[in-house]
This record gives structure tokens, sequence and C-alpha cells, in this order.
């Protein structure tokens, strides 16, 4: 394709991006140098049905009169991504001079909520993944082999999972492990333990939250795995065929290989999703325990008073290097197979 | 403030509703779009708005326990997305914060003529919401598996904790105590009534400095956890609507919930059985104080600021009019305590009443208070669940709120 042709083709999609991802990137790191502005109290009285008293209030004048003049709140540089809700430099500091061990280190480390978010989004992330890509692989050979009259509802109930969308998958899954739920109840005979709960414990939610996500991750290895297998050559299998090479043997040295360009566009595609998860934790009521990147900026947005936009900002370019961090080996590698493929 | 609630609970004088003024029902202009939390008093009060509202009116309303998540993004929209939001002494404060809503010393002196005084929430000479009902959360119990076992009605929550063991031990439920403990909102209430009827105070007073972390707030805590242990392992899970399925299930026999419970745990829906059994108690007292461990509330609405006149006008005409039916609140004595003219309240209002009287304090309204609220919400989960102890999980308190204030603008 000529350059100019490729130019044409892509400008459209290209402006998209720039517009509706660019900008809003550029707007949240400018908001996520500034804090809101100071806000003025006052003393006045209230009064309401248990009685009249003096009582604190934010002065609206005046505060509105500073907001008007500072829009976009006071400058804070960078003091955000290093507050204790970020990156915590002054915590660690402190934490690095004060523990006797690297056990404690960690502990107080762990408890600071990026940290915390941290550990929880990348063990999501690389717990998730593998299975995924494993699993998907499977299903994919499988209904590669069956009858063609059962491929096409088998194939729509595989790929139901992904259909379902995520706050609802995950809703009906809380409910079914709830410990009077049919999972849950199940589980309990089964390890003969009226108080098990999969909900009351950190290690067991977040299992519960990595089987979801694996179930809901699968079908899309399995579609893009299935399209693939579609384009496997059938010369090369004959032919293995016709040498006695086993099924084990075919897909490991002939399919395997074949596939492996689309098994990386798959882990790069699924890491990337995984670092964003949010949906499950709103909907297996896990936020006590569970906390990713992503639901740090949903709740700076959503909690019970203002929105913190420069916490969410400073959250959203944390998640942005963190992505760009996680994905740079697998572009490396790919970079290179390129090269070297040229 | 006892006197005022006594005084108000106690008056039979019924006037007739509307007597001068301009009548609020029957609204033909502009669009009512009202946001509220979703129990069943609540839907009681928007049938009577609906109704008030009239059948030509442009009329919805969302119900969302999220309400208070969603009422500063809604409303700071220019034009907003609800023309009004119901509030409490609690969530009232995010909104004046920014001024968010309104002052209504126009529209009540055109069409108010039957509020009470008491309804008015006056903040700084001006009128910023209509409250219509009083809550706080209180004890329920089982009668006859505590009469069943010997046991008294706890009117401490260290008789709490003896009574659930003593259920407990009898095999009668594995799990016989149920509060609001879902992590977030809820959680963080639970600890405020605790630390309250410790005697704590959450700010070094005048200022927006913090100070949770003392030895009444470890108190509280410490208390808190032993009641998880005597409560259903999913605690951590459960809101106020979980809570109260669990008491129509028959798997709790005492809970510390709203007084507001009773419009669906007294109605006729459910395992009557149940309902026959159940009672309500003061709310308990802890640690040697004399104070209830809980706080007041009260319910009401208030108007959008961005949001038209005519809107703002349409949307408090239909409002006001649930506000001042005495025939509703007549109907439904029992659905809550009613701050309307002509009430008589029902059997149910007695603990809300005893907690006033007690010196139960109101929710404080302070505009820093939902920051520490959002704190307490997130940190105290891994104390509950045994991983930290509880000086550390109040420091994280602490920490978690200089942050937030401090981005805020308050420190």
């Amino acid at each position: 394709m000529p350059h100019r042709t490729f130019f044409w083709f892509f400008f459209p999609s290209g402006l998209a991006m720039l517009l509706f991802i660019g900008l809003p990137i550029i707007s949240s790191f400018f908001q996520s140098l500034h804090i809101e502005p100071e806000q003025i109290l006052m003393e006045v009285e209230k009064c309401d049905p248990f009685g009249c008293k003096t009582e604190t209030k934010v002065d609206i004048e005046a505060t509105t009169k500073l907001q008007e003049e500072q829009p976009l709140g006071r400058f804070n540089g960078l003091g955000t991504y290093g507050d204790r809700n970020h990156l915590a430099f002054d915590e660690i500091k402190e934490a690095w001079t004060n523990s006797s061990s690297i056990a404690e280190f960690t502990d107080t480390l762990l408890n600071l909520p990026f940290y915390k978010a941290l550990l929880f989004t990348l063990t999501f992330c690389f717990a998730v993944t593998p299975p995924v890509v494993v699993l998907g692989f499977i299903v994919a050979l499988s209904v590669n082999t069956i009858t063609k009259s059962l491929k096409g509802p088998t194939i729509f109930g595989v790929i139901l999972p992904m259909i379902v969308t995520p706050l609802i998958g995950s809703l009906v899954l809380f409910w079914m492990i709830d410990a009077k739920g049919i999972l849950g109840s199940f589980i309990q005979f089964l390890f003969d333990d009226p108080n098990l709960s999969l909900k009351s414990s950190s290690q067991l939610t977040w299992i519960t939250l990595i089987i979801y996500g694996i179930w809901h991750n699968t079908p899309f290895a399995f579609v893009v795995f299935y399209a693939a297998l579609q384009t496997v050559p059938q010369d090369p299998i004959e032919a293995a065929i016709i040498d006695g090479a086993s099924r084990y043997e075919r897909v490991r040295h002939i399919v395997i290989p074949h596939l492996y360009p689309v098994a990386t566009f798959i882990i790069l595609i699924c890491l990337m999703d995984n670092f964003r998860v949010l949906e499950p934790i709103i909907g297996f009521a896990a936020e006590g325990v569970a906390q990713s990147l992503s639901w740090m900026i949903y709740n700076d947005l959503r909690s019970e008073n203002k929105m913190l936009f420069g916490s969410a900002g400073a959250t959203s370019m944390l998640t942005i290097i963190g992505v760009a961090i996680l994905l740079t080996p697998v572009l490396i590698r790919t970079w290179r197979e390129f090269r070297t493929e040229r | 403030m006892k006197k005022l609630l006594i005084a108000l609970l106690f008056t039979f004088v019924s006037t007739s509703a509307y007597a001068g003024g301009h009548s609020p029902c029957g609204v033909t202009d502009g669009s009512i779009k009202i946001l509220a939390n979703e129990f069943t008093t609540y839907r009681i009060f928007m049938d009577e708005v609906k109704s008030c509202a009239g059948p030509d009116a442009d009329f919805s309303v969302t119900h969302s326990v999220d309400h208070n998540k969603l009422q500063v993004a809604a409303l700071s929209a220019n034009p907003a997305e609800f023309s009004a939001k119901l509030v409490t002494n609690g969530s009232i404060t995010t909104l004046m914060n920014d001024n968010l809503i309104r002052p209504l010393d126009d529209l009540v002196a055109k069409y108010g003529s039957a509020l009470q005084d008491n309804q008015k929430i006056v903040i700084d000479g001006k009128i910023y919401a209509v409250a219509f009902m009083a809550n706080a959360q209180h004890l329920w119990y089982r009668e006859s598996i505590l009469n069943d076992l010997g046991i008294a009605v706890p009117s401490t929550y260290e008789e709490v904790i003896a009574a659930a063991e003593k259920i407990k031990a009898s095999g009668k439920m594995a799990n016989p105590y149920a509060g609001a403990f879902k992590s977030g909102w809820n959680l963080g209430q639970e600890f405020v009534n605790m630390y309250l009827g410790h005697g704590g105070d959450f700010f070094k007073a005048g200022t927006a400095e913090v100070s949770v972390n003392n030895a009444k707030g470890v108190a509280a805590l410490n208390m808190l956890k032993r009641l998880t242990e005597v409560s259903n392992p999913d605690f951590l899970t459960q809101d106020t609507n979980a809570v109260k399925e669990e008491w129509e299930s028959g798997n709790v026999a005492l809970m510390h919930i709203w007084n507001s419970g009773a419009a669906s745990l007294l109605d006729d829906e459910g395992d009557q059985a149940i309902k026959a059994d159940t009672r309500l108690a003061p709310s308990p007292s802890v640690g040697g104080g004399s104070k209830p461990a809980t706080t007041l509330w009260w319910d009401g609405f208030g108007i959008a600021t961005n949001t038209s006149d005519e809107n703002a006008e349409a949307s408090f005409r239909a409002l006001l009019g649930a506000a001042t039916s005495t025939e509703m609140a007549n109907a439904n004595p029992n659905a809550t305590i009613w701050l309307i003219d002509g009430y008589s309240p029902g059997d149910t209002a007695g603990p809300v009443v005893d907690a006033a009287n007690r010196g139960a304090t109101p929710y404080p309204s302070l505009p820093y208070m939902s920051l520490l609220h959002g704190a307490l919400s997130t940190e105290l989960v891994e104390f509950l669940q045994g991983n930290e102890s509880a000086e550390k999980a109040l420091a994280d308190v602490e920490a978690a709120y200089v942050a937030k204030a401090t981005e805020q603008g308050f420190l």
C-alpha cells in the first residue's frame, strides 16, 4: 500500500483517536496537576427538626469566587502523584527507615492504597491471562473437531460468558456463591464447614474474582484462536498424518507454531483489558478486599463527596504508565519477530 | 432538641391542610425529576408525590441505594440531571458545599403555609430543604427466641453480644446478630454510631483536623469486631436491605437497623409468624456510657440550583404536597416518624424518641464529614477481617482522610 493511500485510509480513525483518546488524556494530565481551591469556612446558625445550633459551613460566595479565579483549581505540580493515595513517597521513605525487616516494610507498603490496588491488579492480570490463553486454545481445538451440525449452538454456548454484560455476569455469580446460594452451600457441603464463605476472606474473594475473570475472558481467546485455526494449512497436516504423527504431535509441531503470533496478540489484549478490571469488583461487592487501579479512579469520582478530579487524573496517568510498562516486553518481542521475518 | 421532638410526636392538633396560600398539587408546567434513596418509606412518599403532581405532570423518580454517590455529579451538570434530591442531614452538606441546592424561601412563602416550622431546614437564615421524616437506627429482636432462652432485652452492646452468644450456643441460629456492615457507606455508619456511643469526637473542635485514633476509636472498633463475630460471615457484603432479607428469612434474632425498616418488615408480605414475633427496642448504649450508640437523622428534599425556575417550582410543589400530606402520614403511621402536621405516631416510633431523650446526637453536618465517612468506608475492612490492628486501621483512616481533605482544600 502506498504511504499516501495508507495515510488517507488511516486518517479518519487517527483523527477519532486523537479527539476521543489523545485530548482527554492530555486534559486528565493537566487536571492531575491541580487540586481544589481552598475551602473557606464560616460559622452559621443551622436549624433542623432536632433544634438549632451553630455549625461550620463552606462559605459559598467566597469559595465560588476563588473557583472562578482558578477554574482548574490550585496548581499542585506533581504533588498529587506523591501523596499517600498515590505513590506515597513520604510514607515509603518513613517505612523504609522505621521497618526492622523486609516483611514489615512490605506490609506497610501493601497497606498503602495505590500499592494495594496495584498488587491486586497485577495478580489479577497474571493469574487470569495464562489460563485464558490455554483454555481458549483447548476449547477452540475441541470445537474445531465436532460435527458441523453441532458447531453453531456450541459456539454460541461458548461465547456466552463474553456476551453477558460483566456487571450482570458477576452479579449472577455473586448470588450463586452466597453462603445460602447454590454454589455457596455446595462448597460448604463439600468441605463440611457451615461457616465457609467465599465472600468473607480476602484470599477466597480474590480467587473468586480470578475465576470469574477466566470465565469471562476465555471466549475472547476462543474466538480469535478458532478463526486462526481455519487458516492452518491442510497440506502439512495431511503429510504428518501420513508420516504417522499422533494428534498431539500434529498440534504441537504444526498448529501451535502457526498460531503463535495470534497467541501474542491475545496475551497483549488480555493483559491490557485485565489491567483495567473494574466491573467484577463492583458486582461481587469486593471493594473492601480487592481494589484495582480502575476502582480507585471510580471511587474518586463516585464517592459521597465532591469529585476528586486531580486524584482520579493522577491515577489514570499512572494506569497508562502501568499498561505501557506491562506491554513493553510483548511489544519488543513482536517487533523483533517482525524484523527477522523481513 | 428533645422537647421539640417530643412536642412534635405528641401534637395531635390537626389543622386542615393547605389553609391559605396556593395549593401545591396538580402540576402542569415544568418537569419533575427526582433522585432518591431506595427503601420502602421513600416509595410510599414518592407515590404521594406522584399523585400530588397529578396525571398531567412530567414526572420521574430514580430510586438508588447509591444516591449519595450519584448526587454530586448529577446535580453539578448544568442543566442538572435531576430537578430535586431527597436529602438527609448527612447528604445535604455535600450539596451545600458546592452550592448545588437552592434557597427555597420564595417557594415556601408561596406554597408552604401547611409546613410546620421544624420541617424547615434553615441554614444561615435561608431555607435550603424541607424535612418530612425523622429516622434512627435501633435494636430489633425476635421476642419468642429471647423468651425461650430466658434472655432479657439487651440494653447495652455487651448484653447484645452475650445474648447472641447464648442463642448461638443453643443451636437455634448460627449467626444471630445482623447489622449493615457492607464495606462502603454502611460500614462507615456503623463506626460513626459506635464511636459516638463511646463519647468520641471526630474532629478537633472547630477545625477540619481529624482525631479518631484514640482509646474511644479502638474500643468502638473492637466492639464492631465482636458483633461481626456473631454475624453472618458475609457481613461485609450486606447492606440494610440484605439484612432485612436475612431477618425475614428467620436467620437473625437481633439486629440494629433503621426505624423506617418497619415499613417493609411489618407489612403484610413475607412470613407473618416472623412479623408477629418482631419487636423494636431502644438503641443499646456501649462501654458504660449513657448515650445510645446511634445517630438521629431527618430526611427531606432539596431543589437543584442548576435547573430552571419552572422545573424547580414544579418539583417543589409536588414534593411539598407529599411533605404536608397528613393523610399519607396517618395512612402509614408505622412507615417512619413523619414530621407532618396532624400525624399521630404509630407504635414503632418509641425507639427513636427514646434515642433523642437519652442524648443521641444528630449525624454531624460538617462540610468535611463525608470525607471522613469515605475514609472509614474503605479502611476498616482489614481490621474486621483480622488482618490489621485497630490502631493501624484508625491510623490509616486518618491518613486517608488527610490526603483527601488536602486535595479538596479543607486542610
